[in-house]
């Protein structure tokens, strides 16, 4: 296929391919996600009350931490081995393999992150009835989360450690989306209607939709033109 | 009066025209006052020492590279520079398809491995090819993307004396449909007709005094 759906399908295409080949890469982010789960419940107590109580807020702050760890190789082997560089080059419109870049990425981060909260939920004690409720503000909210954080990485890729200058780059950009990721569900476990928390997350991710593609190309010109 | 730069024969448009350019990195002038015109169907080689800012000036020509004075006018490019630009645990041909999707290409994987001498290495995966055999795969991306202008940054590295006639073929074959080539290599080309421009050639005389 040709022109400009040829260059998204071909580039999200190849990133599936080289995720699957490298499973480990994938797992790790959501092997942390679970261990880090398991210590809150070690470390606050098993009590059904007090970790339900939390468990939205734990929930989310782990999912963000775990977005930020998958994000951190985003970029980095292909700025290895030289074919950012030729993505950058040849891509044209260049957004578009960034976006089908920062599509595959979700996909491995946000969607399973969503399709596995049934599992967290229940190691929190997450009160049944708000975990509907939790999977669709993860799902509509997460986007945002691998979107902006692309932007980090692009910045950092050049950098021989950026971790921590990611996380401290992306952190407080993802603050808006937890704020109504974990407000909506605290909220509907007091059985208020949370439509408008819902509304917002996606409006959240709508913005970064529009603008991080952008964003993130640039930043990568910028970081190939540092090398 | 551009016009009266060129060489006998040439179309009217360069393919790069560069003028007038300086470039410097860490307080060090690499070049200044370069003027070229490259045009259809031209060779150019870069030569020089090591860090005389050959890489430098083509990753400039690329657009990778922004901080230079003066100006350069280039076609649409493709370069090959000092990383390969091949996935390592894509195989071959997966690399390819990925080339020709990113460039709208109309070559066919197969045919451009077939082309570079890696025909049945199709579907190895190119973590387990050697330097050479992936600097091949590299190579299969120019015959798979077309682009009037080739930016070269040592092509000939780890490759053995067919790939390196193979190289020498790949040039020969761009110059014949009308593209230009500008290539940066320590080891001779060896196409007819190519131009040498020799980069950091230092006045020495402004230096050491005589006798």
């Amino acid at each position: 296929m040709k022109g400009p759906v040829g260059v998204f399908l071909g580039q999200l295409r190849r990133e599936l391919v080289a995720a699957l080949r490298s499973l480990q890469e994938v797992l790790n982010p959501l092997v942390f996600l679970f261990l880090a789960i398991t210590l809150f419940a070690l470390g606050v107590g098993v009590e059904p009350e007090t970790l339900g109580r939390y468990a939205p807020g734990i929930i989310w702050v782990l999912v963000l931490l775990s977005n930020l760890l998958a994000l951190e190789g985003l970029f980095r082997r292909d700025y290895d081995d030289g074919t950012l560089e030729q993505m950058v080059l040849l891509g044209r419109p260049g957004f578009l393999p960034v976006l089908a870049k920062v599509t595959a990425q979700w996909l491995f981060s946000g969607l399973a992150m969503t399709v596995l909260a049934p599992l967290a939920a229940l190691l929190l004690f997450l009160p049944g009835e708000v975990l509907g409720i939790t999977m669709l503000t993860l799902l509509v909210g997460s986007p945002a989360l691998t979107l902006l954080g692309a932007v980090g990485a692009a910045l950092t890729v050049g950098l021989k450690r950026g971790g921590v200058l990611l996380a401290l780059l992306i952190l407080p950009l993802y603050v808006p989306t937890l704020i109504f990721g974990a407000g909506a569900v605290t909220l509907a476990m007091a059985g208020v209607d949370v439509t408008a928390q819902v509304y917002w997350l996606m409006a959240v991710s709508m913005l970064a939709l529009t603008v991080a593609p952008f964003a993130v190309q640039a930043a990568l010109r910028i970081s190939l033109e540092q090398s | 009066m551009l016009r009266s730069l060129l060489p006998r024969g040439a179309s009217l448009k360069p393919l790069l025209s560069i003028e007038n350019l300086g470039c410097e990195r860490d307080g060090r002038l690499l070049f200044g006052g370069l003027t070229l015109c490259l045009a259809a169907g031209e060779c150019l080689e870069l030569k020089g020492p090591n860090g005389s800012g050959k890489s430098t000036l083509l990753r400039a020509v690329a657009g990778l590279y922004p901080d230079y004075t003066g100006t350069i006018e280039a076609a649409q490019s493709l370069y090959f520079g000092h990383r390969p630009g091949v996935s390592a645990v894509l195989t071959a041909e997966e690399n390819l398809r990925w080339y020709a999707a990113l460039c709208s290409g109309s070559g066919a994987a197969a045919d451009a491995l077939a082309r570079v001498g890696m025909a049945g290495y199709e579907r190895v995966a190119c973590q387990h090819m050697s330097a050479g055999q992936q600097r091949r795969v590299a190579l299969a991306r120019l015959v798979v993307c077309e682009a009037p202008l080739w930016l070269l940054d040592e092509p000939l590295t780890a490759l053995d004396a067919s790939g390196q006639a193979l190289v020498r073929a790949l040039i020969a074959d761009q110059l014949h449909r009308g593209g230009a080539v500008v290539c940066a290599t320590h080891q001779s080309l060896e196409v007819s007709g190519a131009r040498v421009l020799e980069l950091g050639v230092r006045e020495p005389a402004a230096q050491a005094a005589p006798g």
